[in-house]
Order: C-alpha cells, then structure tokens, then sequence
C-alpha cells in the first residue's frame, strides 16, 4: 500500500526529471550559435538568406519558442529524436544500436567493483591495519588520480600490444565461428580490459567505504546482542553486520552512475568499444547536435533508471527506507 | 555446597595508550542456582566487564582476562574454546544490555531476531521457531504477538524492544541471565514493568540472575545478593537487606544514601539527599597498592593511602574491604 | 583550585588576542605534522614553479617542429623525446602544465562559486527556496558530467573559457549539498541566533556570519575539485574538445594516441604529470580535512 506509492512517487518523479533533461536539450539547441538550417545550407555548400528561410519554414523554425518546444517534447514522446546530419539516419535507431554495449560494459563494471569493494571492504574491516586494508587505501589513491583514458592506454600496451593476451579493441572478432558461447568468450574477452580500467576509478572508493561502514556495524550494540547470542562468527560477520554496512555503499554506488557513464565515454574511446561513449567522440567531432543530444538524453536516462534501481534495492536491503522512516 | 557460577581471583586487563589497566582486580564470587545477585556501583568501575568476561565478548584486541577462572557447571570458561563459548551463549547464558533502542538489529524483524536463537541452539525448523517466538513475545507481554512478530525495532518502544531483547535471552531457558543496567535507558514506569516481568519470568523458570546497575532501587527490588564494586575491586559482598541495614563500607553507605527512600524506610527518618563526592578515580590509577576510596573517603587515614585493604568477614555471608569497617 | 587556574583571568586579554589568529596557526602547525600532505604541497609548489618558470627557462615553441618524430627521450638531445610529427616534450609538458593548471583551478573557483552560492541560500532560506535549489541540483547530477560537458563545449566553441565554465557548470552539485548541510546545521547555532536577534540582514547572516564557519568543508572541496578539474580538462581535451592553438597535458595524450606502439612514452610521461599533480592536490586535500576537521582537532 505504501510502499506502492511511495514507488509510483518515485517513478513519476524521474519522469519529471527525464522531461527536464528534454527541456534543457532544447534550450542548449537554441541557444547555441547557428541552427539546424545552417548546418543543412553548409552541408548543401552553402545557401542564400532566401533558401535559408524556405528551411526554417520547413523544419517549423520560424514559429515562436514555446511552440517550437511542445513539437520537440511531442516528438521526443514518440521517440523521435531527430534524425543525424553524420550518419543520416534517424537519432533513436543510431542509439539503440549501440545503446547494449554501452550497459554490458556500464552494468558489469559497476556490478565488478561493487563485489570485489564490498568483498575486500568486509575483509580489510575485520584487519584494520593488515596488508589488505593497505593496498586498498593505494588503489584508491590511484583510482582517484590516475586519468582512466591513461589507465587504459596502459593496460593496453601492457597486455594487447606487448603480451598479446586481450585484442586491441572492438566488441568481437569477425572472424570467430561457433555457436553462442564461443560468440561469448569472444566478447567476454574483449571485455576485460574495458571492464577492468572503468572498474578502477571507483573500485576502491566501495572498498573505503564500505570498510569504514563495517568498522562502524561491527563495533555496533546489535552486532554485541548477535554474539551475545552465541552465532557463529559468519552468521554475525555477514547476517548481522553486513546487511546494515550496505546501505551506504549502495547509496554510493547509486550517486556513481552518472561518473560511471562519463568514465566510460572514455574508456570506449580508448578501446574503441562500440558504445555510445564512441558515437559520442565521432558526433561531436563532426558537430551532429541531434545525435548529441540524443546520446545526452539516453545517459541521462540509464543514470535516473539506475537511481531507481539503487533506491528498489535500498528498500529490499533496509526496512528503515521501505517504510519511510 | 555446589554453585553454578564461581569466579575465582578473576583480573581483567584492558590494553590503553598508557599501559595496561586492571579494569577487574582480583574479583571473587559464587551464584547458586536459581540466586539473584546484583553489582552495584558507578559508570567505569569494571561492572559490565564482569558480564563480558562471564560471556567470552571482552572487547578483541583490548581487554583480556590476565588471569583467574570462571567456573560455570564445572567448567573453566576462561579456558573454553570459542566454539564451546558460542554454545554456551545466548544458550545457557543470557543476557541483555543497557541501550534497547540500538542493541536490536534494524534491518531484521524482531521475531526473526527472537526465533534465529532457536534455530541457532536448539535445531527447531524455521516455522517451529517462528511459533515460539511468538509464544515468547506473548510471554513477555507484548501485545498481539502473531502481528508484533513481523515488526522491526524502529516501529516498537524502548521498553517494548527491552522485552524483546529479554524474551531473546531467556528463548533457550538458560542456566544465568545477566541484566547489564536493562532498565537505566528508560522511563521510570517502563523500569517497574520490565523489573515486575523479570522477577515473573524468574519465578516461572528459576534462571539465575546477575543484575548490574548503579542504582540502590533496582538492587533493593530485584537481588537477594549484592556485590558492591568500586574502581575494579569488590568493595563490600553480601545479602541485601543485611548490607542495606548495616553497610560495612563508606562507599556502600554513600551509594544508600543516595536513595531517600531505601533509607527513610529503614531508618524512619529522612536524611538529605546526598550524593558520594568526587569521582571515580581513572582508569590509568586502578591496580594501585592502596584504597582507591581513600580520595573521597571521610574516614582515610594513613594505612588506607598506603596498603589495600583486605577482605574482612562479619559472618558467612557479609564482607566488607575497608580498613575500617569494624567500627562501622 | 590550582594556581594555574588562578592566573588564568588576569591572562585573559592577551590569551584571547592569540586565540583570535589561532585557528589558522593550529591548522599550519597540524597540515605540518601531516608528512603525506606536507609531500603533496611541495610537489604542487615544484610544478608550479615548472609551469610558471619552465617555458621561460626552455623558450623552445612547443608546436614547432624541431626534429624528426618518434625520437625516444635522451636520444639526439631531447630529454623527453619528440611526438609523432616531431615537436619538443619537454616544451609541451612545461607549457601544458600551465593550461592544466589554470583550467583545474578557474574551473574549481566557478563550481565554488555556484556551489555556495545555491547551497548557501537552500539551506539559509529553507522551505520552497530549498525545495526549488534543491531539484535543481539534482537534476544537474542526473546528467553524465563528462557528456554534459562535452555537449556544451561542442555546442558553444571549445574555447578555455568555455572549457572551464562547462567544467564549473557540471560540478558544482556536489559543493551546493556540503555547503547547504553545513549552513542547516550552523544556522541552528546560538551565535546565528543572536545575530538575527540583533538584527543582521540575511545578507550578513548569510556572509559575515555562517559562511565563515561553514568554510573548512568548503576548503577541502576546492582543493578536491581542483584536482578532478584537472582530471576533467584532460578527458576533455584527450577526446579533443579543445582549443587546438593551446597546449594541454589531456591535448598530447589525446593526440599522439595513434601512435603508442611507436612511442609509448608519448602517452606515458604526461599521464604521469596528471597523475602526479592530482595526487598532490589529494593529499594536500586530505592534509586540510584533517586539519580544518573540527572533531578530529579534538582527538
């Protein structure tokens, strides 16, 4: 009862949200120098101020702002983002394209770093000063400092270029035959290296956190009353401690996803992984505003899914959220 | 005479920046079965220690039990191993802490946190444990229990989570339940509720109880023993009405005098309400070769700066370190 | 009682004189014990220096063609080598050094800004001023920075200005919510009361009154910032939205990237720069936290 509508609150919000980031792409358009007539007249080599204007008539340019932007959000709703001066082909369909590797590798770098945080956070919190605890702390520090673009050029000369154990780039190998699981391999293959550089900027920031909030759990009274109880050191480790030690990670991770995207813009562009993150680079070189914009409403869109995603498991993880306390 | 419980010469250390601290001074004492004892005393005089100690949880890495022992049923806990520990706790002993409102665990129901204990040491099946949870909420008078059941901490009182946490420690009927300050956190008329529930509870299945506080009230209505504790070391030992009669130690009568209406009842005439001056020496001062007392302490006299004061009995049962308690 | 105590009011007057600096020599004298920071700001101050001297001291024009490329550093005279068409490293980095320096700090000066600024009067004014600042900033942190950023530097000219203020304008949720925490909780303090009592324009509350106290977090996120601009500016201008007529750090990775298997130090030496630099600032961050960070000064 309440907690469906506290959901439904929850994902109308985001809506408003999405309808905002629609606004603001529209603005940015007009306020930005030259418009979409000029871009076609370049592209035509050049235009006179009359066929100028016969284009502003055609593509609704000459009606007022407000009218203007009901036509963009009324196009938006149908999914019609315009379609691309680069590509010449429809906005939504480019992005969809390449909308699945941009979240196999958002989704399985947040989902690798979450594990192996919360993992050597649990262990490192049990050994405050152990040399788990320590080299966690340098990961962090480089993770934080280190350019990931940099972190992947590396890892590449490193481990393509020099040792030949991951490809240079790419999604696939064409020339791979085989049933799915080969196909698989070969992607999960290509993976690595892309996974593995996005993964440590925030790795370690999991692992901090997620160290000092078990330090706090397992120093707490409830953890007392749960060895009181005589459990077993696991059942307190993990039921009693590690459950309440979650929830700031989680929280975390969900204010993350919006780094995690501009991470991978990078790291995409550095092993040519052909997500949005590349489309992006290729578009913004050739000045595709539409396509531009549509990449920036479709991140927009997996960072406020993600939000709402973190704020679902919050509420399976802890009471507390579920009801509202 | 065979007693359940009998520390022996227990000394606790606790590891500071400064050195190492005796926080337990050569404690001795018995429990027979089914007896209510009570430690008295103010905040940092060693007596949850006892109670950490008696279960095995001294906090890791800084407190240690130096030396002595702890029989329980014939067997030395200070020697058992951790998983003997852990079956003994929360099993065949039990105890519940000061702080109701954070020593539930907020992310669990609390039939759930009632029922784990169950399956923990006694092998019920998840739906055998649930039903004697709910028993055992009802047991202990929270109302509809089968509902109750499904709630978390964050939605109950203070004095109702305080009966959750005891209907915990008694889930397994153990031998000694140990009441580290249960009521101090709470409303006065809570504190009646939870002593009237625990001295039912008591009477219904005959569990030893040791209770600790620091208030001479509690003491007088729940123990027929009382161990008064003062900087680490046992003060003065024995049964309550004898002690609150006639205490044989400055700071036992400090700590009665506090209370107006232990001693207007026994005394028939109101005295001003007075508090035991000064403080509890620090921690970096236990251990020392004299009366920690004497700093606040009329009756010091030189032999008190100097030499501890050794035990003196008054009769089997009364015991008082003081150098003067004889003439008291 | 003690004769310490007894001296102490006819003290007072020239006590509270020196208490009045105090704050500030206390929090020198503890970043000072911190070895790790005290590291950190005399690497800052070295490349500093090196970004401020450096191209005055080695005149060589960083985007002249001065030799053949791919020329390894120390070979034929360039301590750095050449990048792929053949111009100095040595001139690049120490005139990129400047741009990545004063793009991280002019773009942590804008996110300060406009973090304060929104943060100062959500959590002053509460209530629907709140509520609008608020859905505000989170709706700026719904957006990827980096893309964000990206779109408004294609869209508006990929000048430094425009670089920093893209950078400024993404970053700044992040400080509004640390300042609006901290004015919520100081504007409850006695002190604020009393000066509303006596009649402070909210102007004055706002300025002279709780930002002053609300500074230290404020601090340890400028220099926080700082080094993630840096970071910023580098993406950028490696994924080349950058003015191609200024040399930056970002800019020489970014370009000579299609060549790493020639002349891997290209990309190499001025990762480590960034690295380097970033670290510094971190540390010299974690330095103030620490000796700003009230309820640590008490331990």
């Amino acid at each position: 009862m309440d907690v469906l509508r506290i959901t439904f609150l929850r994902i109308v919000y985001s809506a408003l949200l999405l309808a905002a980031v629609v606004v603001l792409n529209f603005v940015m358009i007009h306020l930005a120098p030259g418009d979409v007539a000029d871009t076609i007249a370049q592209s035509m080599g050049g235009a006179d101020a009359e066929i100028l204007a016969q284009i502003r008539a055609d593509y609704g340019l000459d009606q007022p702002f407000i009218v203007q932007l009901g036509q963009y959000i009324w196009k938006v709703l149908h999914f019609d983002l315009g379609s691309s001066y680069y590509y010449n082909r429809p906005v939504t369909e480019l992005i969809l394209e390449r909308l699945p590797a941009t979240l196999l590798l958002v989704i399985t770098a947040q989902t690798l770093a979450l594990v192996i945080g919360v993992v050597t956070g649990v262990f490192s919190a049990r050994r405050p000063n152990g040399f788990l605890s320590h080299l966690v702390t340098i990961v962090a520090f480089f993770g934080h400092a280190a350019p990931v673009f940099w972190t992947g050029i590396l890892l590449l000369i490193a481990f393509s270029l020099q040792i030949h154990w991951f490809p240079v780039g790419g999604m696939r190998d064409v020339t791979v035959t085989g049933g799915f699981w080969a196909h698989s391999f070969d992607v999960a293959r290509h993976m690595v290296l892309p996974v593995f550089t996005l993964s440590t900027t925030f790795l370690a920031l999991y692992s901090r956190l997620c160290r000092a909030s078990m330090m706090e759990t397992l120093g707490s009274d409830y953890v007392r009353t749960a060895k009181a109880k005589g459990l077993p050191m696991r059942s307190v480790v993990y039921k009693h401690a590690l459950k309440n030690a979650l929830s700031p990670v989680i929280t975390l991770a969900g204010l993350q996803f919006s780094a995690v995207i501009s991470g991978a813009v990078l790291v995409e562009t550095v092993f040519s992984w052909p997500g949005l993150g590349t489309l992006a680079f290729q578009v913004i070189v050739a000045r595709d505003t539409p396509t531009i914009l549509g990449i920036l409403f479709f991140s927009a869109l997996i960072v406020i899914a993600g939000n709402l995603l973190t704020d679902l498991v919050q509420r399976l993880v802890d009471p507390r959220v579920r009801t509202g306390q | 005479m065979s007693f359940l419980l009998k520390v022996e010469n227990l000394r606790i250390e606790l590891r500071m920046r400064a050195g190492v601290a005796p926080v337990i001074d050569d404690l001795s004492f018995e429990l027979a079965h089914g007896e209510s004892i009570s430690f008295v005393g103010e905040s940092g005089c060693g007596k949850s220690m006892t109670a950490l100690a008696i279960m095995g949880l001294l906090p890791e890495g800084i407190g240690r039990v130096a030396s002595g022992k702890i029989w329980f049923d014939g067997e030395d806990l200070v020697a058992a191993s951790p998983a003997r520990l852990r079956h003994i706790r929360g099993n065949k002993i039990g105890m519940i802490f000061q702080e109701p409102m954070t020593s539930l665990n907020p992310v669990y129901s609390v039939g759930e946190q009632i029922a784990e204990v169950l399956r923990e040491h006694q092998g019920l099946s998840r739906k055998a444990a649930w039903a004697e949870a709910i028993e055992l909420l009802d047991a202990v008078r929270i109302p509809n229990p089968e509902t109750r059941a499904t709630a978390y901490p964050f939605e109950m009182s203070g004095g109702q989570r305080q009966r959750v946490m005891i209907a915990i420690a008694l889930a397994c009927k153990p031998k000694i339940l140990i009441a580290d300050e249960p009521t101090t956190a709470l409303d006065v008329t809570v504190q009646a509720q939870i002593f009237d529930l625990l001295r039912d509870l008591r009477r219904q299945t005959g569990t030893s109880l040791i209770m600790i506080t620091h208030d001479m009230g509690a003491v007088a209505e729940m123990a027929e023993r009382m161990i008064v504790m003062y900087a680490g070391r046992k003060a003065e030992e024995g049964p309550v009405d004898k002690v609150i009669a006639h205490a044989r130690h400055p700071y036992t009568q400090g700590l009665i005098s506090c209370v107006p209406h232990l001693v207007a009842h026994l005394t028939e005439e109101r005295q001003d309400l007075n508090e035991v001056p000064g403080i509890v020496p620090g921690l970096a001062e236990f251990g020392q070769g004299r009366c920690l007392f004497a700093s606040r302490c009329a009756r010091a006299t030189e032999r008190c700066l100097t030499t501890r004061p050794e035990e003196i009995a008054f009769s089997d049962v009364h015991r008082s370190a003081c150098w003067h308690a004889e003439g008291m | 009682m003690t004769s310490k105590n007894e001296t102490g009011p006819l003290n007072a007057p020239t006590l509270s004189k020196e208490k009045a600096s105090s704050p500030l020599s206390e929090a020198w004298t503890k970043f000072r014990a911190n070895h790790s920071a005290m590291v950190g700001l005399f690497v800052l101050v070295l490349i500093m220096l090196g970004a401020i001297v450096g191209p005055l001291l080695y005149p060589t024009d960083p985007f002249e063609l001065v030799w053949r490329p791919f020329s390894p550093p120390g070979a034929d005279g360039f301590l750095l080598g050449t990048d792929y068409i053949g111009r100095d490293l040595v001139a690049q980095m120490l005139v990129g050094a400047r741009v990545s320096l004063v793009v991280g700090v002019a773009a942590a000066i804008v996110t300060i800004l406009i973090g304060v600024a929104v943060g100062a009067l959500a959590g002053f004014y509460r209530g629907w001023v709140e509520e609008i600042l608020m859905r505000i900033t989170e709706f700026f942190q719904v957006l990827p920075t980096l893309l964000f950023s990206m779109v408004i530097v294609a869209l508006f000219g990929a000048s430094l200005l425009m670089i920093t203020l893209a950078i400024g304008i993404v970053s700044w949720p992040a400080v509004a919510r640390i300042t609006r925490a901290e004015f919520l909780r100081i504007r409850e303090l006695e002190y604020v009361t009393a000066s509303r009592a006596a009649g402070a324009t909210p102007a004055k509350l706002m300025l002279k009154v709780i930002l002053p106290n609300a500074l230290p977090p404020i601090i340890v996120q400028a220099a926080l910032m700082t080094g993630s601009a840096i970071l910023f500016e580098a993406g950028l201008s490696f994924l080349g939205l950058t003015d191609p007529n200024v040399m930056s750090w970002g800019q020489i990775i970014g370009s000579n990237r299609e060549f790493i298997l020639q002349s891997a130090y290209t990309v190499t030496i001025p990762g480590i720069a960034i690295f380097v630099a970033v670290l510094a600032i971190a540390l010299v961050g974690d330095g103030l936290n620490d000796a700003l960070n009230p309820k640590l000064r008490q331990r």
